[in-house]
């Protein structure tokens, strides 16, 4: 049955086909069965294939297919060709499912849609296309096919209320700097190519694990470019500008791009190429750093936005720093973990965002929501999940076993220490209270004056509804496929794993220390929820006070912000182009050649005054030209 | 098989439609038309012919055509054909249907003699590409700028005597500085083996001294600089392309721009092996600027014309580094970019035609919101803006990789330079897309969606792009022999040993400028 797997992006291209040729012609049921069956009999089949793959793993548990030969030149020969082993089939198992439910999820929440229901629902089917192919492509052009894909769809995506100004530049944004990235993963793949003379993953790094010394500086070259692409696409310190801003997509575009799928591309190269960033330990530490950068500068940010969307951005770029930090400390599978976990609860807690947003016609700011709890009670309990599992509460929710693997790890590992933990250990810290800050602020409280004007407020129906549930189980009951030392020690997820990825050698603390990082964490967790109960439910004025502090503001600016990088970048990069643009529009160049025409131009001007059609002057002429021809030849 | 037709065919059907305009305006469109069609078609049963295997080409030659024409100079009616060629004539051919097409409803004026000059574009470039006589070359080279001048003067817009003199001008300095570089070859040939001939053939490995190697060199290497054009020989194209009509902008961008290209491959390197080595450095810096000042440009216009105009520079700009990076890759990579930007250049134009014939202005702050009225046109719009900023999948994209790639093993930094152009003409495009299609509706035209006529057209250029991009071997196979061997001849000139002799030549020359008379020789 492996012999299907091809049919799993082509499902969602024909989908795209189907929609974009005949969109306009086709009813709205029409076009959701379509767009979102597409994605569901993609899954089927990734359901089959994987249980195939895990019941009777092929040979060195990998399973390779090629459809064509792209092209050959100078030996230089990569093909469409898809590469399945436990890593990619994580991947496109995360992909397919959570992309279904979440199509599911669009057939209603789309709805009011008129022209743009076939657009949406092809451009989100071109997505997964193109999302499964990043994961499955056997070489790195393949890859660059899909990865570039993603972004397109995401720009076509995050622009799709293209009538507000606002959405477009928010779109062009997300792509030129994800392309900034890119270009520098498009040097990589040069540099491997006249290195190693192939662009076939598995062939690359074996050959890289031959030719490459650890440590030299040509392995670190290619790992950091590879790093600067992964840190593009994921949204990670420097190139992170672009992923809040991407909010202005529709909800459920938030939930599949820019939450579950896409901006985890970036870990997924890392773990794909992971035998490059091994040579390179610098790099790798360097991943591990930008890692807990990333998750405390987003963490920080979270804290004061008041667009919930906003919130659960930052959430996601916080979050995947987690991700490079377990990779960055050589816990691989961890990563993929926290990724599998976190595409399911935050998918959960966009979703849920999402049909609150809906239900309170396109209201965003939380502080304008309020009591939710009561009139949204099904919406209200699956957030809560997605929350708990995001903030990690101990023990009932699987982002705590995901989070708590990392969190351990970073000090755990030959590579981490510390300092990594101590970043972790706050990230956990400041996650739990922006997410807390959060449901108490939407769901909790007095319904305010806007959501009143509301009532009553209309349920969502079975589409949204039965999503919300799917991932909430998930979002809780998955974490059990992975259980630490102390809780029994179940490694069915890393088990799987470590037949594509290196296994995780840890330090092997004691028994005792691990269950008192353990608690640390816990305890994290809890507190955060904790202060923030005291802080928003409590006595009234305490807010107000923290806020009166001399520095309060500047901070609530500098974090509402993003720390100000918008601005930077503006300053450093965008302003600068476009000032140079303008100002030469008229060419610099072309005034050379305009200058020529000018003197030319004068010239003649000067020519023709003497031509007066004086008898006079002629005479006069003829004369002076005389003379002077004379006195020339008797002088000379 | 004789090779006229494909030269005669185009006149006979131009000759055709400008007597037939006499009588009707839509005669013209049916003759150049089925004209253009059949051409497009022979030229297609050629390829599958060889491709196929159904006749075998002699070395890379598919077909050759050789008759003395003024054998006192050597001078030679010598017509081939090899992969590289073919390409390109079926490039020029397709581009020509479209032409036609496109100027269906929006030419009204003198039709007849209007696809007249149209054909004779077709004509002259199909013996540009076919030429492998010197003189024969230089002449069609000259005959294919009469045509473009009047379309420009005639059809063009606002603008159009300036434009169309600056062009003229230009082009017309630059192909001096070849007649001057091909009689220098000449001399230089006969001098050497007392053999005076116009012959490609035999004039490929002339020896000669260092320095008249560069200058000769650098005649040719500056006329086609100005065709494709090189920065800073560039400041004709935005003018003409703007102010032509449609099917002279196709036609420029599509076709004239790939002679400057064409002539880059054919001769500047291979006739001058060693020169264009040492020459390579230089070359590749201006491609490099190219790339980034086109794109820079690009950015800056309130015209949307003048916009794709410049989009063109920064995109020939890695044909050049394609050119003289010489390997296999980047040279394959650079055939590719002709064509995918030969298809994407006229699209973008036929785009702005369209919108201009329907709301009669160009100006990029008058758009906005289109999306709304024409998503049809909107989509197309936006396939090609990705087209233009290199989305894989597209045959843009293969080029710039193979460039790239290629270019990487000559030279990193001037690469990563390069590269840095992807990442300006993912600014224009996306500017493009958001000043014309996105945002609020600023005008209050009402708008119709393409036609049928407009939508094959993108649709056949779309379904171009897309192939070239998912499945490029057939034309990577079709130049691939004419590719190998140009590189087999250059590089066997470069190799030590025939460095040494280039070095006698040079100390010979050294010799003879020491002597008495000067170093006059007979």
């Amino acid at each position: 049955m492996l012999e299907l797997l091809w049919l799993i992006p082509a499902f969602p291209l024909l989908g795209f086909l189907v929609l974009m040729l005949a969109g306009s012609r086709l009813s709205r049921t029409e076009v959701a069965w379509v767009g979102a069956g597409s994605v569901g009999l993609s899954a089927v089949v990734t359901l089959v294939v994987g249980l195939t793959f895990m019941a009777a793993p092929p040979a060195g548990a990998r399973f390779t297919q090629t459809l064509w030969v792209w092209l050959d030149v100078a030996g230089f020969r990569p093909a469409f060709a898809f590469y399945l082993d436990a890593l990619s089939l994580t991947m496109i198992f995360v992909v397919t499912f959570v992309g279904f439910l979440i199509h599911l999820y669009s057939v209603e929440y789309m709805m009011e849609e008129e022209e743009g229901y076939s657009r949406f629902f092809a451009y989100m089917n071109l997505f997964v296309c193109a999302m499964l192919t990043l994961l499955l492509a056997d070489n790195l052009m393949l890859l660059l096919l899909g990865w570039e894909g993603v972004g397109l769809c995401s720009y076509l995506l995050i622009g799709f209320f293209y009538k507000e100004e606002a959405n477009g530049q928010a779109a062009s944004k997300a792509f030129i700097v994800t392309r900034v990235g890119d270009t520098a993963m498009l040097m990589a793949l040069f540099l491997l190519f006249a290195e190693l003379g192939t662009l076939d993953i598995q062939e690359l790094l074996q050959r890289a694990g031959q030719q490459f010394q650890p440590g030299s500086g040509l392995a670190t070259a290619v790992a950091l470019l590879l790093l600067g692409g992964a840190v593009g696409k994921s949204a990670q310190l420097p190139l992170q500008t672009w992923l809040p801003d991407a909010m202005a997509g529709p909800t459920p575009v938030s939930a599949l791009i820019h939450a579950a799928t896409m901006v985890t591309a970036g870990v997924y190269l890392i773990a794909r190429t992971h035998v490059l960033f091994t040579l390179a330990p610098a790099v790798l530490t360097l991943v591990a750093v930008i890692g807990t950068l990333t998750l405390l500068m987003a963490g920080f940010a979270a804290l004061v936005q008041y667009d919930i969307k906003r919130v659960l951005a930052y959430s996601t770029i916080s979050q995947i720093g987690y991700m490079f930090l377990a990779l960055g400390v050589g816990a691989w599978s961890a990563a993929l973990f926290h990724f599998m976990i976190h595409a399911f609860f935050k998918a959960l807690l966009f979703l849920g965002a999402g049909a609150v947003i809906m239900c309170l016609h396109h209201e965003q700011d939380m502080y304008r929501m309020g009591g939710l709890r009561r009139l949204m009670p099904f919406t209200f309990w699956c957030f809560l999940i997605g929350s708990g599992a995001l903030a990690a509460i101990p023990v009932v929710t699987a982002g705590f076993y995901s989070k708590d693997l990392i969190i351990w790890n970073a000090y755990n590992s030959e590579i981490g220490g510390v300092w990594l933990w101590a970043g972790a250990f706050a990230g956990a810290f400041l996650t739990s209270i922006y997410t807390f800050r959060m449901v108490f602020l939407t769901f909790y409280r007095d319904a305010t004056e806007w959501v009143k004007k509301l009532m009553p407020i209309q349920q969502p129906g079975p589409c949204v509804h039965i999503p919300l549930g799917v991932l909430a189980v998930l979002s809780v009951a998955a974490g059990v496929i992975e259980l630490p030392h102390t809780m029994g020690k179940l490694t069915l997820f890393s088990g799987f794993l470590n037949t594509a990825l290196p296994a995780y050698h840890g330090v092997h603390a004691s028994f005792g220390t691990e269950l008192l990082f353990e608690l640390l964490a816990a305890a994290a967790s809890l507190g955060g929820i904790y202060l923030v109960w005291v802080l928003v439910m409590g006595p009234p004025g305490l807010m107000q006070r923290i806020a009166a502090l001399p520095w309060a503001s500047d901070l609530e600016r500098l974090w509402l912000s993003g720390w100000g990088f918008d601005r930077l970048y503006d300053t450093l990069f965008v302003q600068p182009y476009l000032w140079c643009a303008r100002v030469n529009k008229d060419d610099f160049i072309d005034g050379g050649y305009r200058a020529v025409a000018f003197v030319t131009e004068m010239l003649h001007f000067v020519a023709t005054l003497t031509q007066t059609g004086a008898v006079r002057w002629y005479a006069t002429g003829i004369a002076v030209g005389a003379v002077l021809t004379v006195g020339l030849v008797i002088l000379l | 098989m004789s090779l006229a037709w494909i030269l005669l065919l185009p006149l006979t059907g131009g000759l055709a439609a400008w007597i037939a305009g006499r009588w009707s305006d839509l005669w013209p469109r049916w003759i150049s038309l089925g004209t253009a069609l059949l051409h497009l078609l022979l030229l297609v049963v050629t390829w599958g012919v060889f491709f196929a295997g159904i006749e075998t080409a002699q070395g890379a030659w598919l077909m050759v055509y050789k008759q003395p024409w003024i054998p006192q100079l050597g001078i030679s009616f010598h017509l081939a054909v090899d992969g590289l060629s073919l390409l390109l004539l079926l490039l020029a051919s397709f581009l020509t249907v479209l032409a036609v097409l496109t100027s269906w409803r929006s030419v009204t004026r003198s039709v007849g003699f209007f696809h007249f000059n149209l054909l004779l574009i077709l004509t002259a470039l199909s013996g540009v590409f076919i030429a492998f006589d010197l003189f024969l070359f230089f002449a069609f080279w000259e005959i294919s700028l009469l045509p473009l001048y009047f379309l420009i003067g005639i059809w063009g817009y606002e603008n159009r005597v300036y434009a169309t003199t600056k062009f003229f001008i230009i082009t017309q300095g630059s192909g001096l500085l070849m007649l001057l570089a091909i009689l220098g070859l000449v001399v230089v040939h006969w001098q050497a083996t007392g053999v005076m001939t116009f012959d490609y053939l035999e004039l490929l490995g002339t020896p000669m001294s260092e320095s008249t190697a560069f200058w000769l060199m650098l005649g040719f290497f500056i006329a086609f600089a100005v065709k494709l054009p090189v920065v800073p020989l560039h400041t004709w194209l935005p003018d003409a392309h703007t102010q032509a009509p449609t099917a002279g902008s196709v036609a420029l961008a599509g076709l004239v721009l790939k002679i400057g290209a064409y002539g880059m491959l054919r001769f500047v390197v291979p006739i001058f092996p060693q020169a264009a080595a040492d020459f390579t450095l230089i070359a590749m810096i201006l491609a490099v600027v190219g790339i980034l000042y086109g794109a820079l440009l690009a950015l800056g216009q309130t015209d949307l014309k003048r916009m794709v105009a410049y989009t063109s520079i920064s995109h020939m700009g890695f044909v050049l580094l394609g050119i003289f990076a010489w390997n296999e890759l980047a040279l394959q990579g650079a055939v590719i970019i002709m064509l995918s930007h030969g298809f994407s250049a006229a699209a973008l134009f036929m785009m702005v035609g369209d919108l201009q014939h329907r709301t009669h202005t160009r100006d990029l702050g008058s758009f906005g919101g289109l999306w709304a009225m024409m998503p049809r046109m909107g989509g197309m719009g936006l396939f090609f803006a990705m087209a233009s900023l290199g989305l894989p999948g597209l045959a843009s994209f293969i080029g710039e990789f193979l460039v790239l790639m290629g270019a990487f093993q000559v030279n990193v930094p001037l690469t990563v330079l390069a590269s840095v152009g992807l990442v300006a003409a993912t600014v224009y495009s996306l500017w493009m897309m958001q000043k014309v299609y996105y945002g609020a509706r600023t005008g209050d035209w009402k708008l119709d969606d393409t036609s049928g006529r407009e939508t094959a057209i993108m649709a056949s250029l779309i379904g171009a792009t897309l192939g070239l991009g998912l499945y490029p071997q057939p034309v990577l196979t079709t130049s691939g022999n004419a590719l190998a061997q140009m590189r087999e001849f250059v590089d066997k000139a470069r190799t030590p040993t025939a460095r040494s002799a280039a070095a006698e030549a040079r100390k010979e020359d050294a010799v003879a400028s020491t002597t008495p008379d000067g170093g006059k020789r007979p």
